[in-house]
């Protein structure tokens, strides 16, 4: 009874707020429908009208999928220096990294969906009711792991959300050792994504021993990207104070990822290079084309291009520590990182495929709508929480504000 | 056996529920039913009989046209094996077009099972310098020769490993095949497949009425439906009846050759035995049962 109390207070938070945030609701929720009647179109005819084919099978759903995924560990995976800096607000760090955790899980759950043939089957592959190929299929691991890493995340901030919204105290002990399985967890939940396609031997292109690694690497630039902007944001619109030595910090970590994202790439590029076997024509795919078949190559670059600027923008302790060029390294890493998971991971896979033959492959408008339409809910839901988090953990909205009587005192009250 | 039954009428009950939404929209109990269908792997032989009686009624009612569906076992004592002769072939791809008609795949959009890579002679067997789109007057042309590929029906197929929900497995008798129900569409079999031979159904499959193969078995040449992957399983269909596969009967040139590796007499231990064979990208250990070598 109480938790739905607390549902029906959370939802009463949701549907109030100022007018820019009706407009990002609004903006959201027409991205949404745009997306939704092109995946409409898919479910009516199937995955035809994809660009997706027998020589390229997986593609960008697939790669929208890993980079969620990396944004789900990274997001658990800032509680480590959190807590090795001993950063002040804690709390708050877990609890809004878990909510993105949270948010970017659900996400990849959903790409899977989109990109199934036979998404109503989708029970097939649950354990008890389905037949799970455990141990052997990589994508039940992964699947498994998601499923368990949102269970755990979803747990610990329902809990200490609801605690705070009763005024109980939360059950710390349960929470911290919670927290620190979610570590390893984020880091397990990115290698076995890594792992999926690393247990292709048919896959050269993947079958690198590096691509874990490298996988963790670009993750920690991309997660902690979208929280060093969050945290200004909540820093600027709540009581949360987080200081500016912390976001440095979570700056400079970033660039230690980049650096070492950077010299694996390095070291696979010259295996490849220096050594000039067969498999060295996925990344001259990549990278510069093959024949006329170049459609690609703006992605590759691009994807470099904006990780490069981003890499000296966060190494020089001027430009790291401006606001202004630190936001903008920010979105250029998210955005080189988005572009390498969704893109250059995956299609150079498949391209030449394993006959050996070139199919063209870019994401076709009902791809790119699907996407939107998962992306402007999965923002959707998280501008939710993240909202009913900041009511309950810096505007102090409690159990007592739903309740009418007493509302009037509370609103008088000064805040504590 | 009696756990999963109740489980399976749990499922029914749930659903019941729902039943009311499905009715409106024109879904019936058959498709509930078939919605419901478990693994084939784990039905009984009397869940199997009723299974195939249905979709032989399904298809009637379908195509206006009668069909045997068969689910005929592996028999005793077979493991199949296949060579082909690559200095005979001659690139006609006579045995593409068999296999579409034999196994009811889709004509739009487009499914061979069989692609033919036409190779260069100075070359040797290399994917990368390969062309499976050639399309001249006559063949075979000059300085080439050509190399069909489908299923090599590993000994230790990758396709099965990855599938997460157990939907495609080798049969004791080495064909590998897939249940069509139970797939979900990943594709995870298709990226892990080195050899090009799974194919996906990216759209609702289309095959001309009049030309639709009667003679089904269900794990093999039955019609698919859309966003399932499908592939050669050696003509299950004919093959556990004792018949060659439909690519090797339709060869102009002989160049395929098929039969039982446990039979000493079979011709194709004679092959094993008098040529020296070869099977594709050996060094990823895939073991495959379809073996190239060179007749003259």
């Amino acid at each position: 009874m109480n938790f739905i109390r607390f549902i029906n207070g959370s939802i009463k938070l949701i549907l109030k707020g100022s007018n820019a945030y009706y407009a990002w609701l609004f903006f959201l929720i027409a991205l949404a429908l745009w997306g939704a009647f092109g995946y409409a179109d898919q479910l009516n005819e199937g995955l035809i009208t994809t660009n997706m084919r027998d020589s390229v099978s997986w593609a960008f759903y697939i790669g929208n999928f890993t980079f969620l995924v990396g944004i789900a560990a990274a997001a658990i995976m800032l509680v480590i220096p959190a807590y090795i800096y001993n950063w002040k607000p804690i709390k708050e760090i877990v609890i809004f990294g878990e909510l993105l955790a949270v948010c970017a899980v659900i996400m990849c759950i959903a790409f899977i969906v989109v990109d199934i043939g036979n998404p109503l089957r989708f029970w097939h592959m649950l354990p008890l009711v389905g037949t799970m190929n455990f141990p052997y299929s990589m994508l039940s691991w992964d699947f498994f792991f998601l499923l368990a890493y949102l269970i755990i995340n979803l747990t610990v901030v329902t809990h200490l959300l609801y605690s705070i919204f009763y005024k109980k105290p939360y059950n710390k002990k349960m929470v911290q050792i919670i927290v620190l399985i979610s570590i390893p967890m984020a880091v397990g939940i990115h290698t076995v994504t890594a792992f999926l396609y690393n247990a292709l031997p048919a896959r050269p292109f993947w079958n690198s021993a590096l691509l874990a690694p490298r996988f963790l690497a670009s993750a920690f630039c991309s997660g902690p990207a979208i929280l060093i902007i969050l945290f200004q944001i909540l820093r600027k619109i709540t009581k949360f104070e987080i200081q500016d030595k912390a976001i440095w910090t979570i700056a400079e970590l970033m660039v230690y990822s980049m650096f070492i994202y950077l010299f694996f790439t390095i070291a696979e590029l010259f295996k490849e290079f220096y050594s000039g076997t067969e498999h060295l024509l996925y990344w001259k795919y990549l990278l510069f084309g093959i024949g006329d078949s170049k459609e690609i190559v703006p992605y590759s670059w691009s994807s470099i291009t904006m990780g490069f600027i981003a890499f000296v923008l966060f190494l020089i302790p001027k430009t790291r520590k401006n606001f202004v060029t630190l936001n903008i390294g920010a979105v250029l890493i998210y955005a080189s990182v988005y572009v390498e998971k969704g893109i250059a991971l995956i299609i150079p896979g498949f391209t030449p495929d394993v006959l050996g033959q070139i199919y063209v492959y870019t994401p076709s408008m009902t791809e790119i709508r699907t996407a939107a339409m998962i992306f402007s809910l999965g923002f959707l839901l998280f501008t939710f929480l993240v909202k009913i988090a900041i009511a309950i953990v810096f505007e102090n909205y409690r159990i007592s504000d739903i309740s009418k009587k007493e509302k009037h005192l509370i609103r008088e009250m000064p805040t504590t | 056996m009696k756990q999963n039954k109740s489980r399976r009428s749990f499922l029914k009950n749930i659903s019941l529920a729902s039943m009311a939404a499905l009715t409106a929209t024109g879904c019936n109990m058959k498709e509930l039913d078939e919605f419901f269908q478990r693994n084939f792997r784990t039905l009984s032989d009397k869940e199997k009989e009723d299974i195939i009686k249905n979709l032989e009624q399904k298809y009637k009612e379908k195509y206006n046209k009668e069909f045997q569906v068969s689910s005929q076992p592996a028999m005793e004592q077979v493991e199949f094996a296949y060579a082909l002769d690559l200095s005979r072939c001659v690139g006609c791809r006579k045995c593409v077009y068999a296999c579409v008609d034999e196994n009811n795949q889709s004509r739009s959009p487009q499914i061979h099972w069989i692609q033919v890579l036409q190779m260069e002679k100075e070359k040797g067997i290399d994917f990368a310098h390969s062309d499976v789109h050639y399309n001249p007057e006559k063949v075979p042309e000059k300085g080439h020769f050509y190399l069909p590929v489908a299923c090599q029906q590993c000994r230790t197929p990758q396709c099965t490993t990855v599938c997460p929900v157990k939907a495609t497995w080798q049969e004791p008798d080495g064909i590998v095949v897939i249940d069509y129900n139970w797939c979900i569409g990943c594709r995870y079999c298709m990226a892990a497949c080195p050899y090009g031979a799974r194919h996906f159904n990216w759209g609702e499959p289309e095959v001309p009425e009049e030309d639709l193969n009667t003679d089904l078995h269900y794990l093999g040449n039955r019609p698919r439906v859309k966003g399932v992957v499908e592939k050669c399983t050696f003509c299950i269909q004919r093959v556990r009846k004792g018949k060659y596969p439909s690519c090797v009967e339709i060869c102009p040139v002989g160049a395929r050759k098929f039969g039982n590796l446990l039979d000493p007499e079979s011709e194709i231990r004679y092959i094993l035995e008098n040529k020296r064979v070869l099977v594709l990208k050996e060094e990823l250990n895939t073991q495959p049962r379809f073996y190239y070598f060179f007749g003259v």
